[in-house]
């Protein structure tokens, strides 16, 4: 997944003809190792990490350079060639070691500096200074987790949920159920929201741009562009759940990071979230740190317990321990004992649609979330934000239309015409003006456009729009 | 036996402080010179034996240096020694030579070391109770009712916090000994220097005092109040911000017109403050004094309870005027003056309001004035004040009693523990403004306050058994022997009936002197302090 998203950034420099790109990673732990697995096929790769079996394991299993040694210190970053380098990345599980690192490379090098934290106090002191620790873009991996976890619960029935112009353009995929209002309708009749746009269909992993006389059946998935309102109004005709506005119970089960920034998320919309920690002095910081929530000090698959504190009347249960077997029980123990909604984190990627096969409303995979945040700075500049569909079969991409672009001063039904189909305009935004597009609106230069783009003819689209 | 404390050090520390104290003896000497009506040589006297008394203390150790240990030991022995030094202006007034013997020319009841004793710790402890039987300038000179006036003002923001704010030697240490010393559990240390946040606090303290003293003298310039004089004034200034109560007039604030009694109010109000905000306050930051939970709480507490016994006393018929049946049990043969003052209450308003919140403010906050005899209250308004005895002043203010932010702390875990009942997994800290607080810190709160609540039962106990054995002149009812407890644990100074703001303790035995004498010092430190030192494990191990 991770190899498709590098993709882009990789083959714009590569197809331009110039020298390969050389790329630096500090820490082979999942991340790290999975990054320059992605990177190895089209770049050269250097990987440091200061455990030697790690050094080993990598050296046989990826074609890259694998050194061994302290990623914060300039000698090991002179021998991995840090110098000439154009893309730095430090991936350790240390904060403070990351940001180190790429302050330690910026020294001898011009590298593009990017580090992985958890913490968000380094994210917000970043974001407060330009290029603050030496870091030129900061991933912070649990935070951005916990935002989509919110925005998911926040949408009833929505699979994925992605924000975009400051939050004043929404994408959304629902799962359309048997039965429901929308099923067995054609777009156009379902076409009935102010301000939304069907951009595609997701039927058996295949990506349909839909006409007015498709059929939206049981069973399909679809993706929605328009402002959060009309999204809202969609949800509540997808399914009768109800959105965070109206949920008075909301479990969040596992202290960790992610458990934690979701927790401070939610408090911040009103709600009180209970937090379910085994660990009694994690449960002592997150009650201390958390004052707005109740923290309970349990192990959450102790079903009495559950019980006790009635997970059965729960709005929502958000899966949040450190091991994707735990979150995958957790939830299937809460939905059985009669939760309406699970949300459950996934570290890994494969299981994502095994978890929501079994019936775990929504899998969040951490990983996923940090790659779009990732692809944002490689694909081209002004490209804004990008959100990634079913396991990278399409993306949402948010474009600043320039002078040069195929969409500029043109109405939208000629500039689709010049594109390959797999392309839609689901909104734009003119200032703090939503406009939702018709075949006859004009983009200017300047406009945020919202464009839904199939995998299969992104790299082709990326550069014209 | 190996003892594990330095006590010379401590000691030496003591002795330092006692001769400073000396310095303080300006006050009454100026007075005495500036009135004319003698009574100096008692202050030459005691300054003497304080000078050399310390410097034979300082003398046990050249380089003292305070641990933990030390610092209780130095800062329970500084309150007694300096109580002790604070006995011999009372018992050498109106000593004189005559026919080669020594006799004192007038007598008064403060000649007995023990009522002394009683006065010189109720003075430093800012507690008020008073053993003087006659509280005028017949039997007293003007340099010794300002002394007395001046051992409440000391004792106030702490004698120990004033020693680290001018003696340099005191600062290593120093929060240890203003810990030890301040009221509430902790200290916020306002600057990084320790000697710096003790002379800020003073300063705090210092400046609104002379503030009052300046207002008050005001209003007697402006004619409103023709018996604050400068010199009373002052005296009233020093006994209010220090939320002492000691008054050189006999009738405490009834004396003095209704103007003034409004005007000592928000004094009395500042005095339950603590000090810290104020301090804030002057480095432009008035918000964080509003923001304060305890602040806010306080102001809470005082403004229901003033609400409430105004109201309380605007219905009763008993305080129409001096005359009724009630009222005149404690009002016969009280000049024209104060009765002017206090009459109408009934159903006037500006009277019930004025003295409602005047006594609700002064038990509060443990400075124990009173605008009038509040004997002739009926039970519900009277009892209220006895309640109001526990409640205390702020951390940090010189208010004394359990204080207000133990009182948070303690109905704030009670909720958790509420909540816990209900979610046996529950983990919810007990926060103070939003900071979780460590529940060592809880723990310590609810031991304090258990323990003076269990110093207070068995002390009226004591009291109640010492004065049916001694024979009292009047026996002694249970409501006067706990309101004593009270009065004294808490350093507030009047409780009720006998001991009333207008009565005094001059009717129990030495005995009882004694252990009230105690009281009012382990009610200053807030016992832990003291009651350390009793232990064997603090000596040798």
């Amino acid at each position: 997944m991770i190899t498709l998203l590098m993709g882009p950034f990789v083959h714009a420099d590569y197809e331009r003809g110039e020298r390969v790109v050389q790329v630096v990673v500090v820490g082979a732990g999942e991340v790290g190792s999975n990054i320059a697995a992605s990177l190895a096929d089209a770049n050269e790769v250097v990987l440091i990490d200061r455990d030697p079996d790690r050094v080993e394991a990598v050296t046989y299993r990826l074609d890259v350079l694998a050194i061994e040694g302290d990623g914060t210190s300039l000698s090991t970053l002179k021998e991995a060639g840090v110098e000439d380098a154009d893309m730095f990345i430090a991936s350790t599980d240390s904060d403070e070691a990351n940001m180190v690192s790429c302050a330690t490379a910026k020294t001898v090098s011009d590298a593009f500096t990017v580090a992985r934290v958890r913490k968000t106090d380094y994210l917000t002191t970043w974001r407060g200074a330009e290029g603050a620790f030496g870091v030129d873009f900061m991933v912070c991996t649990d935070l951005l987790a916990a935002q989509t976890i919110v925005r998911i619960a926040d949408l009833p029935g929505a699979q994925d949920v992605s924000s975009f112009t400051d939050g004043r353009v929404r994408m959304a995929e629902f799962e359309i159920p048997a039965g429901g209002s929308l099923a067995n309708q054609t777009v156009e009749s379902a076409d009935r929201f102010e301000s939304l746009t069907f951009a595609a269909i997701i039927r058996n992993g295949d990506v349909e741009i839909p006409r007015g006389d498709t059929r939206i059946e049981p069973g399909d998935k679809v993706v929605v562009i328009g402002s959060p309102d009309s999204c809202q109004l969609f949800a509540a005709e997808v399914t009768t759940e109800d959105g965070l506005a109206e949920a008075n119970e909301v479990y969040i089960v596992g202290g960790s990071e992610i458990g934690y920034q979701t927790a401070k998320l939610l408090e911040a919309r009103g709600l009180t979230p209970r937090i379910i920690e085994q660990d009694p002095e994690r449960a002592r910081w997150l009650a201390e740190e958390l004052s707005g929530s109740v923290v309970l000090e349990n192990d959450a698959t102790d079903i009495a317990f559950l019980e006790r504190e009635h997970v059965s009347d729960a709005d929502i249960v958000i899966a949040a321990l450190s091991s994707d077997e735990q979150n995958l029980l957790v939830s299937l123990l809460a939905k059985r004992l009669g939760a309406k909604r699970t949300v459950a984190v996934v570290e890994n990627g494969d299981y994502t649609s095994l978890f929501e096969t079994v019936g775990v409303d929504v899998a969040v995979n951490p990983r996923e979330v940090t790659a779009e945040e990732i692809t944002r700075f490689t694909h081209e500049e002004h490209t804004q934000n990008v959100a990634i569909i079913e396991s990278d079969r399409a993306e949402v991409l948010e474009i600043e239309v320039g002078e040069e672009s195929l969409l500029a001063n043109r109405i939208i039904a000629d500039a689709t015409a010049d594109l390959p189909r797999g392309v839609v305009v689901g909104a734009i935004t003119r200032g703090d003006e939503f406009i939702t597009p018709r075949g006859e609106t004009v983009v200017k230069p300047g406009d945020h456009v919202v464009v839904f783009i199939d995998s299969d003819v992104l790299d082709e689209v990326a550069t014209r729009l | 036996m190996n003892l594990k404390v330095d006590w010379r050090a401590s000691m030496s520390l003591v002795g330092r402080v006692t001769k400073y104290l000396t310095v303080a003896f300006v006050v009454p000497i100026a007075a005495g010179l500036y009135y004319g009506d003698g009574g100096l040589i008692p202050f030459f006297v005691t300054g003497a034996i304080a000078v050399a008394v310390g410097s034979a203390l300082e003398r046990l150790d050249d380089d003292p240096d305070i641990g933990a240990r030390e610092g209780f030991l130095m800062v329970a022995a500084t309150w007694f020694v300096v109580s002790l030094v604070g006995t011999l202006p009372y018992m050498l007034e109106h000593l004189a030579i005559q026919n080669g013997a020594l006799v004192h020319t007038t007598d008064t009841t403060l000649h007995n070391p023990v009522n002394a004793m009683f006065e010189s710790m109720s003075g430093f402890t800012t507690t008020g109770a008073t053993v003087m039987g006659d509280i005028s300038f017949d039997s007293h000179t003007r340099a010794l009712m300002i002394w007395r006036q001046m051992t409440q003002w000391l004792g106030g923001m702490g004698i120990v916090v004033l020693a680290v704010a001018i003696l340099p030697e005191l600062s290593v240490g120093g929060a240890q000994l203003m810990d030890a010393e301040a009221p509430g559990p902790g200290i916020e240390k306002l600057t990084p220097r320790i000697a710096e946040t003790a002379r800020a606090l003073w300063v705090a303290y210092a400046g609104i005092t002379v503030v009052e003293m300046i207002l008050l003298y005001g209003l007697h310039v402006g004619g409103m109040a023709p018996n604050m004089t400068a010199y009373n004034a002052i005296a009233h200034g020093f006994t209010t911000m220090s939320t002492g109560g000691f008054s050189p007039e006999a009738r405490s604030i009834e004396a003095f017109a209704a103007v003034v009694q409004w005007l000592i109010i928000p004094f009395m109000v500042a005095a339950g403050v603590n000090f810290a905000l104020f301090w804030h306050v002057m480095n432009g930051n008035p918000r964080k004094l509003f923001e304060d939970v305890e602040f806010r709480t306080y102001a809470g507490v005082i403004g229901a309870l003033s609400a409430i016994t105004a109201g309380l006393l605007y219905l009763d018929p008993g305080l129409a005027g001096p005359a009724t049946e009630t009222a005149s049990q404690h009002y016969d043969g009280v000049a024209a003056g104060p009765i002017a003052n206090t009459f109408p209450i009934f159903e006037d308003v500006e009277g019930a309001l004025r003295q409602g919140t005047f006594q609700a403010v002064a038990i509060v906050t443990t400075t124990g004035y009173a605008s009038m005899d509040f004997n002739a209250w009926t039970g519900a308004a009277k009892y209220l004040l006895v309640f109001a005895m526990f409640i205390g002043g702020s951390a940090g203010s010189t208010g004394g009693g359990i204080k207000i932010v133990r009182w948070l702390v303690i109905v704030k875990s009670l909720r958790r523990e509420l909540f816990t009942t209900v979610h046996p997994d529950a983990v919810r800290p007990v926060r103070l403004a939003g900071k979780p607080l460590d529940d060592r810190a809880i723990r310590g709160i609810y031991a304090f306050t258990l323990l003076y609540f269990v110093i207070f039962f068995l002390s009226t106990i004591a009291l109640v058994v010492d004065a049916t054995l001694a024979g009292r002149p009047q026996p002694l009812s249970v409501i006067e022997a706990m309101t004593a407890v009270a009065a004294t644990l808490g350093n507030i100074g009047p409780g009720l009936e006998l001991i009333g703001p207008m009565g005094g303790y001059l009717d129990f035995s030495p005995g009882a002197k004694v252990f009230m004498v105690v009281l009012m010092w382990i009610g200053r430190l807030e016992i832990f302090p003291v009651v350390v030192l009793l232990t064997r494990g603090y000596w040798s191990s």
